[in-house]
């Protein structure tokens, strides 16, 4: 599947901020592969990722495109030359339409004024192109959820003559159907002679796409795999540079009392009628498509939607709906959000802060902070949940996303809550940290806690889960005890949306989609 | 209190000196106990009201209000003394209570409502000075000497009581920024309101606190100026709160919340005080004075950028 000619070559990149990041990398990317970066995260790959797109400059080393020197000064210069950086943080505009996000720096225009025939009509090829054909080119792009989003940040892309796009983890928020589209079109792309380079997180992507497979660690290149064959454990043994982590699925049955009792829960499209239980020493698994409804079920449980129907109950609790997370925690549940840097973190502030960010939870006497208590009670924090930082004072914005991670569930171990609500925690992850959080979160529930978790990656749920209920539509549609298949998961995701979807018969329909 | 704070604040006590050393240099009468009185007598109520507006920035907010809410408790302050002959021990004490239900009204619209403080305040500004031309008449009231005392230089120092009160508010603010949960919780919230929520901290609280707080200190500042001019204007305070923003951002605290200081922003007074009356006495005019004023804040504010920029570590 190799062997095309080299369209990019890049010889001894060096990259330091306050500490090198790349040290001395060359890279040869081939007309027609797709070229797969891994590694934990601060190894490296974004960074190299930036240098090729030209958002950053390399402090050494030098680039040829095609036959020609290439020192892209800027993204848009390397888009010039035809390398295209996708953003995995999206730079796109909510309030404008589809097609002016598309088509931002060239709307075209007839004496001075815009041509909004002929921009219609260039976004919808454009919109074509990802499978997205179907959405009016005029509709607004605050209407779209996040995976469509990414989508349109690739259709702008995709509009251009390309010579070698890069991917920066271009999954982290697909759905499996999204993704399997965003894979169909880089096979195309890859087809017509275009160089692809993908960072990702992802282990069980790489069969699916990858032509090769470079393991970067500590900015060096560590490893190599022809084909997207690698055993995942070799992976992250290269990876981190030590054997892999394993997290352990318990298979034992729930035994536990219930911690926690969702019952007829409501909100707007998205839960309906939502009844569960979890058990104390259990992790259950929410599995769905992108707008299933999988966050707003968390989010309305822990009330920072509050729901408009049904109840929640917490141990022996009362049965109650709440209106603010303010109740949810005094009442024991915690929540790592979805978007742990907006609604996780303060990013600016020190891990120390963070991880005592919760009610009671900062160490003061009267009012008045106790430093040594603080500095004593985050280093304990930080030795439980294995948190890499310089110090507890280091901001936590500096930190990699699996520390990040790391730094919030912390937070709600440390103040005792009984049932955790997590919403794709180990999203952005590299897989080592992966691993311990999904340890750490088995511990928590061999203690007697409870977990909902959500996840799109069936690995994940496979990983770490007792249980599995799938959601379609706002509601609970399936139900999967220990040993369930991908197939039948994925089955039960598409199976209520499926009515009207997929009868449709081709791939422009996105279920979950928010036209409704 | 982190390193790069005390250094933001060397870099403004620096900037300080310097101003002071020109303007000793070119103005022969500049170091003298005069320029000293004059720039003690002005400082105290912009330093108060810079120090609750700091807080109020900090915590994601901004309080337009405060010259017009300044400028009501000194009306309330006036009456009560002129018409309603009360003791100065029992006047100022409504004095600041009007400032702080003020500032209540504006915490309780801007979080009961969800409304940006921007725009409350950009009201509550107008209201409060129809109040205040209500309560007064639309007339200065004499005040007297009743009030003198609060200036009177304190004899060997050459600056009015005035002077340490302010000095010990804006200590005790920088103190309850620092050093306490509720002020942890207003840079939280300045930093990061749906991650704060998210964790279960009631955030409406302190919202409102900060308000009670900038309010109750613009009746402060309401006394001093009174004070000063032994009399209450009710004209008093226009501008007012342009003049503590700036002192914010000089002091380094950023205008999008979550981070910043009180002390910083006290300095960012000095500065200001420093420039205004050191121009003044090399004779400059008033628009130069104000052209030249308003380029030290952008100047600062250019700089604050720019060093961030230089220091911005990548993720």
């Amino acid at each position: 599947m190799s062997a095309g000619p080299v369209v990019l070559r890049a010889a001894g990149l060096s990259k330091a901020w306050s500490v090198p990041v790349l040290r001395e990398v060359s890279l040869e990317l081939e007309a027609g592969e797709v070229h797969v970066l891994m590694g934990s995260n601060g190894a490296g790959k974004s960074t190299l990722a930036a240098i090729l797109g030209g958002l950053i400059r390399a402090d050494a080393g030098a680039m040829t495109l095609g036959d020609l020197p290439y020192a892209p000064r800027s993204r848009a210069a390397a888009e010039g030359a035809g390398v295209v950086m996708v953003l995995q943080e999206m730079n796109l505009f909510p309030g404008m339409s589809l097609a002016e996000n598309l088509f931002l720096d060239r709307l075209p225009a007839r004496f001075g004024l815009l041509d909004l025939a002929e921009l219609d009509r260039r976004a919808g090829v454009a919109l074509s192109r990802v499978g997205l054909g179907d959405l009016p080119p005029r509709m607004a792009l605050s209407r779209l959820g996040v995976g469509q989003r990414q989508l349109i940040e690739i259709a702008r892309a995709l509009d251009r003559r390309l010579r070698v796009l890069i991917l920066d983890e271009p999954t982290a928020a697909l759905s499996a159907r999204e993704s399997d589209l965003l894979f169909e079109h880089v096979r195309r792309l890859v087809r017509e002679g275009v160089a692809v380079v993908s960072v990702t997180h992802r282990l069980d992507e790489l069969p699916r796409i990858a032509s090769r497979v470079s393991v970067l660690r500590d900015g060096r290149f560590v490893a190599e795999h022809l084909g997207g064959n690698v055993a995942p454990e070799r992976l992250i043994e290269e990876m981190s540079g030590r054997p892999s982590p394993q997290g352990s699925a318990a298979a034992s049955p729930p035994t536990g009392d219930i911690v926690l009792a969702v019952a007829g829960l409501e909100r707007g499209s998205r839960v309906r009628n939502v009844s569960l239980d979890v058990h104390a020493g259990e992790v259950v698994g929410l599995a769905g498509l992108v707008g299933a409804g999988r966050t707003e079920l968390l989010r309305a449980i822990f009330g920072a939607d509050p729901a408009a129907a049904g109840s929640v109950q917490i141990g022996a609790g009362h049965a109650r709906r709440f209106h603010s997370p303010r109740a949810a925690v005094a009442a024991g549940i915690g929540m790592l959000p979805e978007d742990r840097r907006h609604d996780g973190l303060l990013l600016g502030q020190s891990m120390r802060v963070n991880a005592l960010l919760l009610p009671g939870q900062p160490r003061a006497r009267g009012g008045w902070i106790d430093w040594a208590a603080e500095r004593e009670a985050a280093e304990e924090i930080r030795t439980r949940v294995e948190v890499d930082c310089t110090s507890v004072e280091q901001p936590v914005g500096e930190l990699s996303g699996g520390n990040q991670q790391k730094v919030v569930l912390g937070r709600w171990l440390a103040a005792g809550c009984r049932v955790l609500l997590c919403d794709e925690p180990t999203r952005g992850v590299d897989a080592a940290a992966k691993g311990t959080i999904h340890r750490l979160l088995r511990e928590f529930v061999d203690r007697g806690g409870g977990v909902l978790l959500a996840s799109g990656e069936l690995a994940e749920l496979r990983a770490v889960c007792d249980r599995v209920l799938v959601m379609a539509e706002g509601r609970i549609v399936a139900e999967f005890q220990h040993g369930w298949s991908d197939a039948a998961v994925t089955a039960a995701a598409f199976g209520s949306a499926g009515r009207e979807t997929v009868a449709a018969g081709d791939d422009t329909e996105q279920p979950g989609s928010t036209r409704r | 209190m982190n390193r790069t704070r005390l250094g933001e604040w060397g870099v403004l006590v620096l900037v300080w000196l310097s101003l002071v050393a020109l303007f000793g240099m070119l103005a022969e009468r500049f170091l003298s106990m005069a320029t000293l009185t004059t720039v003690a007598g002005r400082l105290p109520g912009l330093a108060v009201v810079a120090a609750g507006m700091t807080l109020v920035i900090i915590a994601g907010g901004i309080d337009l209000s405060v010259g017009s809410v300044m400028a009501l408790a000194g009306a309330v302050l006036g009456v009560a003394i002129v018409q309603g002959g009360w003791p100065l021990a029992a006047a100022i004490p409504v004095a600041i209570l009007t400032g702080a239900s003020a500032g209540l009204a504006t915490g309780l619209l801007t979080v009961g409502l969800r409304i940006p403080s921007f725009l409350v305040t950009l009201g509550s500004l107008e209201i409060c000075r129809g109040l205040t031309y209500a309560v007064s008449g639309s007339q200065t009231l004499f005040i007297g000497k009743v009030i003198r005392p609060l200036v009177q230089p304190i004899p060997l120092l050459g600056i009015p009581p005035t002077v340490p009160v302010a000095l010990i508010v804006v200590i005790a603010a920088q103190a309850i920024l620092s050093r306490t949960v509720f002020g942890r919780h207003l840079v939280a919230i300045g930093a990061n309101e749906p991650a704060v929520r998210l964790a279960g901290i009631d955030t409406a609280t302190p919202r409102v606190a900060v308000f009670v707080l900038s309010g109750a200190l613009a009746g402060l500042a309401a006394v001093f100026a009174s004070a000063r001019l032994g009399s209450a204007d009710p004209n008093a305070g226009a501008g007012l709160e342009l003049a503590a923003i700036a002192a914010v951002v000089i002091g380094g605290t950023s205008l999008s919340g979550g981070t910043g200081s009180v002390v910083g922003s006290l300095l960012g007074v000095l500065v200001m005080a420093t420039l205004e009356a050191g121009l003044a006495q090399l004779g400059a005019s008033e628009p130069l004075k104000r052209i030249v004023t308003g380029g030290a804040i952008i100047a600062a504010v250019a700089a604050d950028a720019l060093r961030r920029r230089w220091e911005e570590p990548r993720g």
